[in-house]
């Protein structure tokens, strides 16, 4: 087909259309709009598919080179539990994660709205991002803090009437404040995709050490509700007494499959501080996390979180 | 274009990009997700042609940056899928009656669109942009969508050719 000029003026006025709306980008631009009504009008449609495909989603969850330690573990579990009945297996996990979610959700005193994820944004945008099945309709702002039963998740970006989009803590865009457990060293936690998450202490004399926990802070200027625990640092740099400590950090959620998550709609009246961490695992026991992405078991064993060894489970190899 | 064309299009784009978002992204496909939109876009610009191809490119696009759990800068699918459909669009003389040729433009488009969609970030200074994600990802995703595109490429042509008028003297006078 011969390009008539026709053909071009289309082409050119689209295509400054495209770099007009880039270019309107940021908080008063356009996109912002765009966004919440797309929702309004898509979110209905995305919640119904997904729990139509939720079977199927449930059948094919756990097989995927990250979770390699975790079909190993469940090999050895016996025969029965394989035969049981899938759906209501997952209905028992599904139970589980609520159950853990509520029991960090009361540790802290934080006021949560429970919400399901129903879409998950492509490994190729660049960016990490998910959709969860509640919004405006449901008390939810641009802002509030998102945590499951491990720990932080993210926060909103995006609210629509019934719908939202997380950005999680693992995006490269994504910071917040935290404090080293039983201590006043505050610094700051950034994303990095499936690499380490890294941490910046504000003070150079920061004792650190691998298997520190680090929780959510307050005071560092963050908006995020207070204590909320992040992960376990995996790997100091600089010495003591150097003008930066850097360190990088294993989150404890497990980004690939989130599932029942909360948003904290109203933060605790105090600084819930250390307590909603949970009690320190002895030496080479396994900590237990809560998710429903393996085909069966409603509890997955991480690995071991022995310091400076051992990868964060969504680490690509 | 008639009414039936244009919510033929508008229908399958919007299905695929809430397919593409709410079920593909859920099976836990190891580093990336098959751009079924992008898909979609190429095979209705190869019957459609380079002018609509551009429209429907844009379209799309726009879909994919605003729909959840969309985030980053608005237009960034649209400008890229516009250039995809317009480009692809040119072609669409050349892949009559052939049935390979399709999937190999399909291809060639799914390669530019998602290193397309990466330059443009990292020009306007995403700072997500990193390139170990890109040399990771990329490549995954364009190894989907090849796998995918023969499911997806002959039935929408097939269905945008029922609603297209195929005489060759109509052709000639648009």
């Amino acid at each position: 087909m011969r390009d008539s000029r026709r053909t071009r003026a289309v082409l050119v006025v689209l295509l400054l259309a495209s770099l007009t709306l880039i270019a309107l980008n940021g908080n008063s631009g356009p996109g912002r709009e765009l966004r919440s009504a797309a929702g309004a009008v898509f979110g209905p449609v995305q919640r119904v598919a997904a729990s139509a495909f939720r079977p199927i989603h449930n059948f094919f969850g756990g097989i995927g080179k990250n979770d390699q330690a975790k079909i190993d573990a469940l090999e050895k579990e016996n025969d029965a539990l394989r035969l049981a009945e899938r759906s209501s297996q997952y209905a028992q996990c599904r139970a589980g994660e609520l159950d853990a979610l509520l029991r960090i959700a009361g540790l802290g005193q934080y006021t949560i709205k429970a919400a399901q994820v129903i879409a998950v944004g492509p490994r190729q945008g660049f960016a990490w991002t998910a959709e969860i099945d509640a919004g405006a309709l449901d008390g939810l702002k641009v802002g509030m803090t998102v945590i499951n039963g491990d720990g932080l998740v993210g926060r909103l970006k995006t609210v629509s009437g019934s719908t939202s989009t997380v950005l999680l803590t693992i995006d490269p865009s994504f910071n917040v404040g935290a404090r080293v457990e039983k201590s006043i060293e505050i610094g700051f936690v950034g994303g990095e995709g499936t690499d380490p998450m890294q941490v910046q202490m504000l003070s150079g004399q920061a004792v650190l050490k691998p298997g520190d926990r680090l929780v959510t802070d307050t005071r560092a200027g963050s908006t995020f509700a207070g204590g909320i625990p992040i992960g376990s640092l995996l790997e100091v740099r600089g010495t003591v007494g150097s003008q930066t400590r850097y360190a990088t950090l294993k989150p404890y959620v497990n980004f690939t499959s989130l599932d029942v998550v909360g948003v904290i709609v109203l933060d605790p009246r105090t600084d819930p501080r250390d307590s909603v961490l949970p009690p320190k695992p002895t030496p080479g026991a396994a900590p237990v996390s809560v998710t429903c992405g393996s085909p069966s078991v409603s509890v997955a064993a991480n690995p071991p979180a022995a310091p400076s060894t051992s990868p964060s489970p969504s680490h690509t190899p | 274009m008639t009414y039936g064309r244009v919510l033929l299009v508008a229908l399958l784009l919007a299905t695929a990009a809430v397919v593409q978002t709410a079920v593909l992204s859920r099976i836990p496909f190891p580093d990336a997700t098959p751009d079924l939109v992008l898909l979609v876009v190429a095979a209705l610009a190869l019957v459609q042609g380079p002018t609509r191809g551009a429209v429907i490119g844009f379209a799309g696009g726009l879909l994919l940056d605003v729909v959840p759990p969309a985030d980053g800068a608005v237009g960034r699918w649209a400008l890229v899928l516009c250039l995809v459909g317009w480009f692809v669009g040119r072609a669409s003389d050349a892949v009559e009656g052939s049935v390979v040729l399709p999937l190999l433009i399909v291809a060639g488009a799914a390669i530019a669109g998602l290193a397309g969609y990466a330059v443009v970030g990292w020009l306007i200074g995403d700072v997500r942009v990193i390139g170990s994600t890109a040399t990771t990802v990329l490549p995954v995703a364009v190894l989907y969508d090849i796998l995918l595109s023969p499911f997806v490429v002959p039935l929408v042509m097939a269905l945008a050719r029922r609603f297209e008028v195929t005489t060759t003297y109509a052709r000639t006078i648009r």
